[in-house]
């Protein structure tokens, strides 16, 4: 990335939002206590390609990176995240409900 | 600049505004339609609550003390280093050491402080990642993050400065800093002239996030007679 | 002594912590700053020995050529030993 052609730099800003906050927590506690490296979110980061970088936000790629290490490192199984998933989209329509807060 | 009344990350209204059983403020975005992503950190955060990896406390916790961090933290030490030769000189040596000293709680983090002079202006990035001196300054700003940020930085900084509305004199050379692996760097930019009679509490108002990332250089505060210590 | 070195020029696939705009390109190291964890072995959760690592100057110039915004402005950069090639200082 470092020395592409690339357009003005985008100046907006935004407040993060409290599911960014918590994607940012988990990454700092996860490393912390040794379940993964921000060498391994990185690597994970890279290996999602540019189209997921124009596609997804920030804390979208970081949810995904630290999903993939947690897998990795065996913390729980595809099968358990997809079962969780899904009975997150049952509890309501907002994050706020899904959430429980 | 002009809000776009379409983002819907943007936090200006606060009537929907109440706490969270967490005791965090609801934002907008929580009443907007749940995403696929967001899903995903619910079941991750909820798998590990109950894998004993962590606790809804501890993850409370950890969001409360970024949120305390801030370019506050940072602006402080530019302005010790500004009143205080001595200090100065060890922020030099070793700026984590120097943070820790002021009581910043920067955790394992190791810091090196580039000083801008006459001849030298200092610019921060990382082109591989979002490396940020995030335990002193709290957490990048989204355009640190961005690919034209990241590209641009260590190809044309002056394109780049200019576009932040810094304009270097000619004989200024830029050193560009690309974080690419484990230090992180802070900016001690040059202290303005005219402002000999200020405070260390005073000339903190105007060292800016910005400054201190090298897109900036500090500037007198809004309503620079209100001081406010 | 002004200690030049080259970023080696390969591109395996995967997580590689020297940039790839650097590789190839020739600076002067600017500080040592001590040992640390392999990240190339800790990315992918391996065992990962210390390895030496060093801030490199480049000068624009260097970098890219004719099109540098200014010859003599600099970036430094973090990149472990094991990505370096010492090159013969010479008399300038």
């Amino acid at each position: 990335m470092g020395g592409d052609q690339a357009g003005p730099v985008p100046m907006e800003g935004h407040d993060f939002a409290l599911w960014e906050k918590r994607v940012d927590a988990l990454m700092v506690l996860c490393s912390s206590k040794g379940h993964f490296t921000v060498d391994g979110l990185r690597r994970a980061l890279e290996d999602m390609g540019e189209a997921a970088f124009e596609q997804h936000s920030y804390y979208e790629r970081w949810i995904a990176a630290i999903n993939q290490n947690l897998v990795e490192d065996g913390v729980y199984t595809l099968e358990e995240l997809a079962t969780r998933m899904e009975e997150v989209a049952q509890r309501g329509t907002t994050y706020a409900e899904a959430a429980h807060g | 600049m002009p809000h776009d009344h379409h983002d819907h990350d943007h936090s200006h209204d606060h009537s929907h505004d109440a706490l969270s059983p967490s005791g965090h403020p609801y934002r907008q975005d929580n009443d907007a339609p749940l995403t696929y992503w967001q899903r995903m950190e619910i079941a991750v955060r909820e798998l590990l609550i109950e894998k004993g990896v962590t606790t809804a406390a501890e993850v409370a916790a950890q969001i409360d003390l970024m949120d305390s961090r801030s370019p506050a933290n940072g602006a402080a030490v530019i302005a010790r280093a500004w009143t205080d030769p001595a200090f100065k000189s060890r922020l030099l040596d070793d700026a984590a050491e120097a943070s820790r000293e002021m009581g910043f709680d920067i955790g394992p983090l190791h810091l090196i402080a580039v000083e801008n002079t006459a001849d030298t202006h200092n610019l921060i990035v990382c082109t591989l990642c979002s490396c940020y001196p995030r335990n002193l300054l709290g957490l990048p700003p989204d355009w640190y993050k961005t690919r034209a940020y990241r590209s641009r930085a260590v190809r044309e900084p002056r394109a780049v400065l200019s576009e932040f509305g810094v304009a270097l004199p000619d004989h200024v050379s830029v050193r560009v800093h690309d974080s690419t692996a484990d230090m992180r760097y802070i900016v001690l930019p040059a202290r303005p002239a005219g402002t000999d009679d200020l405070s260390e509490t005073e000339l903190a108002a105007w060292i800016t996030r910005d400054s201190m990332i090298g897109t900036g250089l500090p500037r007198a505060p809004d309503g620079l007679s209100a001081t406010k210590a | 002594m002004v200690e030049r070195v080259r970023i080696r020029n390969l591109m395996p696939p995967g997580h590689v912590r020297a940039p790839a705009y650097l590789r190839g390109k020739t600076g002067v190291v600017e500080r040592r700053l001590g040992a640390f964890s392999n990240p190339e072995q800790l990315a992918y959760a391996l065992p990962a020995a210390p390895k030496q690592l060093y801030r490199v100057r480049f000068t624009m110039a260097e970098l890219w050529g004719d099109a540098a915004e200014r010859p003599e402005d600099t970036v430094d950069a973090e990149v472990y030993a094991h990505w370096l090639e010492e090159l013969p200082d010479h008399a300038t």
